[in-house]
């Protein structure tokens, strides 16, 4: 028990090594460093596609190890990008603003901005006014600050009032559906102060970096995002290995004896709840600024669902393996969705990817879940000759989210 | 002496049926108590109280010297007051190691902060090591609990329990499923316990109370119908005309 953290995890050097030769390798072939064979676009998913790989360790952490399945994370996750994207609108139209109005020669007053700003952003919905939200929308701190505060707020009250009325299992799963599909028919109000169905756009534009290419500020996020997903790894990996670890996969598989034990159950439910929702935050920080637009839909229920489905997928209660399943299913996605692959013609039906590649993600994931309920990961067990326990098909707990005998490891 | 648990005067009804009837109890800080009593006695829905799993209807069950309430307390606060509870069923973490089981049950803080920074230190260790001699699962340690025979799994939740040092232990039929050695070692374990501590054996078994050698709490129909030794309360009438009259 004296090893040190990293010899008693050696996935997480492996990742963190893996992770910093493919960021190596993107770096050297994008457009802006290198021999231009990875496209601008392409390094732009690749970094969202991190992104989307941090949210999963998040979620993999309140799902695969406490046993909580929440279906509400992108919530979080689109909030950090709605607030980041306030503040990349504003002060990208500030700038607009002021060389338009510093055309007529007299420099402009500060009234004349905040209302320029205002009706060049809210002209859409037919408002010239700043909602009150938009406050701090002029400092990148606040409103960095706020990327976190706000998601970090509705996890903790949300959390507070569904974790000490004990809601457990599908009803909770249920409770984060409808959390979710709220906040996104608000948002698609033209009155909620976020434009509505339009969203927020032209994210990519780095206030002040307007002669500053694409290419450059596609692979700076792609740094970020690389930096953040192993930072993430690397703090997760430390959550979940001592005794904090120990505590919430024993919530996950009997919570009732974890209450006797003294442990205050929906305190440590809460916390990761909160935790991971900052988590999520964070990643749509560095997600949105490559996607450049964010609208409500992204709050849509069925993003928090794949985000279960990636972990389903790479196989829950390893971090690594959120990590895999969200980076092959969403590159997956992206290809079978691109609309560049060939139809094929089988008889009289058409099999059109774009259309079929739903249909094979859900076949994928009720497969996964009957035939190899550890996913991907369940791989890696398998050439270290790790088996399952022999348990004639007992699961490990009386819980719902409890692991099932196929998932754990002898 | 002062009792170091005290329920006076609780009643539990659920859904019409009066599950426990205007119950009352003490029990010393350390001594042996079996409590015995036909099935639907309110044995387990006592137990349920206590530990504030249930919420009664009325009464008071007061605990330790400064007599703090009960009722008010969820279930991990009750814990921290010092009871602990051994579930008839061995409840033990399959997934984890015995080791980890144990230092999960160690006495520490309990908030997710601290347990975030907490990191076992020597004397954690050894006392790991100690428990798990103690309970014959030394050379256990760094198995998965679920890979253990249902005995032994057994004694890692006795282990569970002596790690957390409770004042006042409830135990839920300890002698189900035991071999009649481990039954032996189960009644010299919890009459040993009994010097330091409470402790309170909920069991069927005439043979198993008899050999605790102890005071004696007869419930019915969730009341206390009797108590005293065991030889006291057999020939009480009352508690023949309950048992005999149940077959």
């Amino acid at each position: 028990m004296t090893r040190s953290f990293l010899a008693r995890n050696p996935s997480v050097l492996i990742f963190i090594g893996l992770l910093a030769v493919f960021t190596l390798c993107v770096t050297l072939m994008s457009e802006a460093f290198g021999a231009g064979v990875i496209s601008t676009s392409f390094v732009k998913t690749l970094g969202k596609t991190l992104c989307l790989c941090l949210v999963a360790l998040a979620m993999d952490l309140i799902w695969g190890y406490a046993g909580i399945l929440s279906l509400g994370h992108m919530a979080f996750f689109a909030l950090g990008g709605y607030m980041i994207g306030m503040w990349l609108m504003y002060a990208r139209t500030e700038e607009i603003v002021v060389a338009a109005l510093s055309q007529g020669g007299l420099p402009a007053t500060p009234e004349e901005i905040t209302q320029g700003i205002a009706t060049q952003i809210f002209g859409v919905v037919g408002s010239s006014d700043l909602p009150v939200i938009w406050s701090f929308a002029h400092s990148l701190p606040l409103q960095l600050l706020m990327a976190l505060a706000v998601p970090g707020v509705l996890a903790l009250i949300f959390g507070w009032l569904a974790f000490r009325s004990r809601v457990t299992g599908v009803y909770l799963s249920i409770l984060t559906q409808a959390m979710t599909l709220a906040l996104a028919l608000y948002l698609f109000q033209n009155d909620s102060g976020l434009r509505g169905n339009n969203g927020l756009s032209g994210l990519q534009n780095l206030p002040g970096l307007a002669d500053t290419s694409q290419d450059l500020v596609s692979i700076w996020f792609f740094w970020a995002s690389a930096l953040a997903l192993a930072l993430g790894y690397l703090t997760l990996n430390w959550v979940v290995s001592g005794k904090f670890g120990s505590v919430i996969r024993a919530i996950r598989d009997d919570e009732a004896r974890v209450r006797f034990l003294g442990y205050p159950v929906e305190v440590y439910k809460l916390f990761l709840f909160t935790l991971t929702a900052l988590i999520a935050a964070l990643a749509g920080v560095l997600y949105y600024p490559q996607a450049g637009i964010i609208n409500p839909a992204e709050l849509a229920p069925i993003a928090s669902i794949y985000l279960a489905v990636w972990v389903a997928i790479g196989g829950r209660g390893r971090l690594y393996g959120a990590v895999i399943g969200a980076a092959f299913v969403s590159l997956m996605s992206s290809v079978f969705t691109s609309g560049r692959l060939p139809d094929i013609t089988l008889g009289p039906v058409r099999l059109n990817w774009v259309d079929w590649w739903l249909v094979i993600l859900g076949l994928t994931f009720v497969a996964v879940t009957l035939f190899a309920p550890k996913g991907i990961g369940g791989l890696f067990d398998r050439l270290r000759h790790i088996a399952p326990p022999d348990r004639k098909g007992a699961p490990l707990g009386p819980d719902d989210g409890a692991f099932q005998e196929q998932e754990a490891q002898r | 002496m002062t009792a170091l648990l005290e329920v006076s005067g609780v009643s539990v009804t659920f859904d019409g049926f009066r599950a426990i009837n205007n119950l009352s109890f003490n029990i010393g800080p350390a001594e042996l108590r079996a409590i015995i009593g036909p099935n639907g006695a309110g044995k387990t829905t006592f137990m349920d109280i206590v530990t504030g799993k249930t919420r009664p209807d009325t009464g008071t069950v007061t605990f330790g010297e400064r007599s703090v309430s009960l009722l008010s307390m969820n279930e991990a606060q009750i814990a921290r007051e010092g009871i602990g509870r051994k579930f008839q069923r061995p409840t033990v973490f399959e997934d984890q190691t015995v080791e980890a089981n144990l230092i999960l049950a160690l006495k520490a803080p309990r908030s997710p902060w601290r347990v975030l920074l907490w990191k076992p230190g020597p004397a954690d260790h050894a006392r790991v090591r100690e428990l798990a001699r103690d309970v014959g699962l030394a050379d256990h340690l760094h198995r998965k609990s679920g890979e253990l025979s249902h005995g032994q799994k057994q004694w890692l939740e006795i282990a569970m329990l002596l790690a957390q040092e409770p004042r006042l232990l409830l135990v839920d039929e300890p002698a189900a499923g035991m071999t009649p050695a481990e039954r032996e070692q189960t009644t010299a374990l919890l009459v040993s316990l009994a010097k330091t501590r409470a402790v309170v054996v909920v069991e069927h078994d005439m043979d198993f109370v008899r050999r605790l050698n102890c005071k004696v709490t007869v419930l019915h129909e969730g009341a206390v119908l009797a108590e005293g030794s065991l030889d006291h309360v057999t020939r009480d009438p009352q508690v023949i005309s309950v048992y005999l009259g149940r077959g």
